[in-house]
């Protein structure tokens, strides 16, 4: 396992000097996931995801960037090599899909992180309505999920994220369903909350272009087996405005990753 | 339910009912083997008394049979979605008492149990329990996955996950059991009254049939026949209405189309 672990540590060094400095949200040292009958979702991967930051993982399908935010929520376990979060910080998850009650309305789907808690009610309904407030949909919380359009479910999957105040955000594909135009809303929105929040996004995606439009930097992934093969900067001042993604600053790093995930694909055997 | 829902079989029923009425007219059929419609429902008037306390009887042991199976067919559900090997242990014979038939064992139960009452409760709660707890313990395992990885990421307690996500993930199929299991409560009331009516156990409706059917009284038998099936029908619409109150709104199979 000790040639991977260079490979992956051999990471351009000057991205550090850019990113926002204090102590990092989350650090992995050497987390590799093999499971029982020898497929290596995981080669072992170095990782430093520093406080405020907006990372992304980009890569095809079967690059393990999923069990690599598995592994940094705690759902999944590491087979070697450690996970550190900083201490104290809450996390919030949204997943590929709502994955909402459909029994429960708008409001109690947000509120479920808070009742599984034992957040007392008193409590919980001024939270609630703030997290609403925060993805736009203060005026929905009676709704019943199956009367709401793909990307309102979105929102308030974000919404239940949001409700528990996390300082971390991990987000799995969160848009990866909904049409292009609502999902350069939801990104343009979410960059908005990240800055508003002062949040720590940790995002998986298989869009070049939501990389390059979100992320301050991007780790590029390749499948058979999963790991890391690159490290890039998208060294654009915030915030983005809809131009940005029209723009040849944007097009340049758009073929950068290309280029990356290309070279990545050609090398796998 | 929507007028054209009920309206089409209604006008079926009335078509029907008049073609047997005209052909029994028309052919002089005697009323010892066809009796006409308006034939039963003058004797469904005139033995209203008698034909309603069977009813009332039957209805009795259907729904303490319907109340029983729904209960223990909810803590066999229960219990097998808690401990896999209660389930790979007890599976077998909830299927064995599925497929033996309530004709050959309502005669053993009634002579081991001696309240007539009980015995016969005993009897139609055998045949209505499978369909709850097979569609009870299928609903409590049919939960979305990312629901329930949300749940685990959240750290939710084995009780929450029960209470918050299996028990609402569970409704629907569990309604669907209630539906079958209370036409089959019934069969098995009536199953049971015809094997013990001889005995001189029942007032049922079961044992007004057998009655009739030695007098050769056939408008009675087939008044009887009609209280049995309406009542069936009233059950089943029942249930119907309950789970279409419970679930409305968010579950695919009661979601009254718009537009």
């Amino acid at each position: 396992m000790a040639p991977a672990v260079i490979a992956v540590t051999g990471l351009p060094a000057v991205i550090n000097a850019t990113a926002p400095t204090g102590p990092p949200a989350v650090a992995l040292h050497a987390a590799e996931k093999t499971y029982p009958n020898g497929t290596q979702a995981l080669l072992p991967v170095n990782l430093q995801v520093q406080t405020g930051e907006f990372l992304t993982l980009l890569g095809p399908s079967g690059c393990g960037k999923s069990t690599l935010l598995k592994i940094v929520a705690g759902l999944l376990l590491p087979s070697a090599g450690s996970v550190q979060r900083a201490a104290g910080s809450t996390l919030g998850f949204v997943f590929q899909e709502p994955t909402l009650m459909p029994w429960a309305s708008v409001l109690s789907n947000v509120r479920l992180p808070l009742d599984l808690a034992g957040v007392p009610r008193s409590a919980s309904v001024l939270l609630v309505q703030q997290a609403l407030r925060k993805v736009g949909l203060q005026d929905f919380g009676a709704a019943l999920p199956r009367e709401l359009s793909g990307g309102m479910r979105m929102r308030v999957s974000i919404a239940r994220s949001l409700v528990t105040e996390p300082k971390l955000l991990l987000m799995d594909e969160p848009f990866g369903a909904l049409d292009e135009i609502t999902r350069q809303r939801l990104d343009s929105d979410l960059l908005a909350l990240w800055q508003a929040q002062a949040l720590t996004v940790l995002f998986v995606t298989h869009s070049i272009y939501e990389a390059v439009f979100l992320s301050r930097r991007v780790l590029v992934m390749a499948a058979q087996p999963g790991r890391v093969v690159d490290e890039v900067l998208i060294d654009e001042p915030y915030p983005r405005s809809d131009d940005f993604r029209v723009s040849t600053a944007f097009s340049q790093h758009a073929r950068r990753l290309q280029h990356s995930l290309l070279a990545a694909s050609q090398t796998a055997s | 339910m929507t007028q054209r829902q009920w309206l089409w079989p209604a006008a079926l029923a009335a078509l029907l009912l008049g073609l047997w009425q005209a052909l029994v007219v028309a052919f002089e059929v005697p009323v010892f083997l066809v009796p006409s419609p308006l034939r039963v429902a003058l004797t469904l008037v005139e033995d209203a008394a008698m034909l309603f306390a069977a009813l009332a009887v039957t209805m009795k042991i259907t729904l303490l049979a319907f109340a029983c199976a729904t209960l223990l067919g909810v803590a066999v559900a229960f219990a097998f979605v808690q401990s896999r090997v209660l389930e790979a242990a007890l599976f077998p014979y909830a299927v064995l008492l599925q497929v033996t038939p309530i004709v050959a064992i309502a005669p053993l139960i009634i002579i081991w149990v001696r309240d007539p009452t009980a015995s016969l409760v005993i009897c139609a709660t055998l045949v209505a329990l499978f369909p709850i707890i097979a569609n009870t313990t299928l609903g409590l395992k049919s939960v979305d996955p990312g629901l329930l990885a949300y749940f685990k990421l959240q750290r939710a307690t084995r009780w929450q996950t029960l209470w918050r996500l299996r028990i609402p993930s569970a409704l629907p199929y569990f309604f669907g059991g209630l539906r079958i299991s209370s036409g089959l409560a019934l069969i098995g009331a009536v199953v049971a009254e015809f094997v013990a009516g001889t005995g001189g156990t029942g007032t049922g409706l079961a044992y007004q049939i057998l009655q009739a059917g030695y007098q050769l009284n056939i408008p009675r038998m087939f008044a009887a026949l009609g209280l049995i099936t309406v009542a069936g029908v009233l059950l089943f619409a029942a249930m119907a209405g309950l789970s279409r109150w419970a679930l409305k709104g968010w579950h695919d199979s009661e979601v009254v189309a718009e537009g």
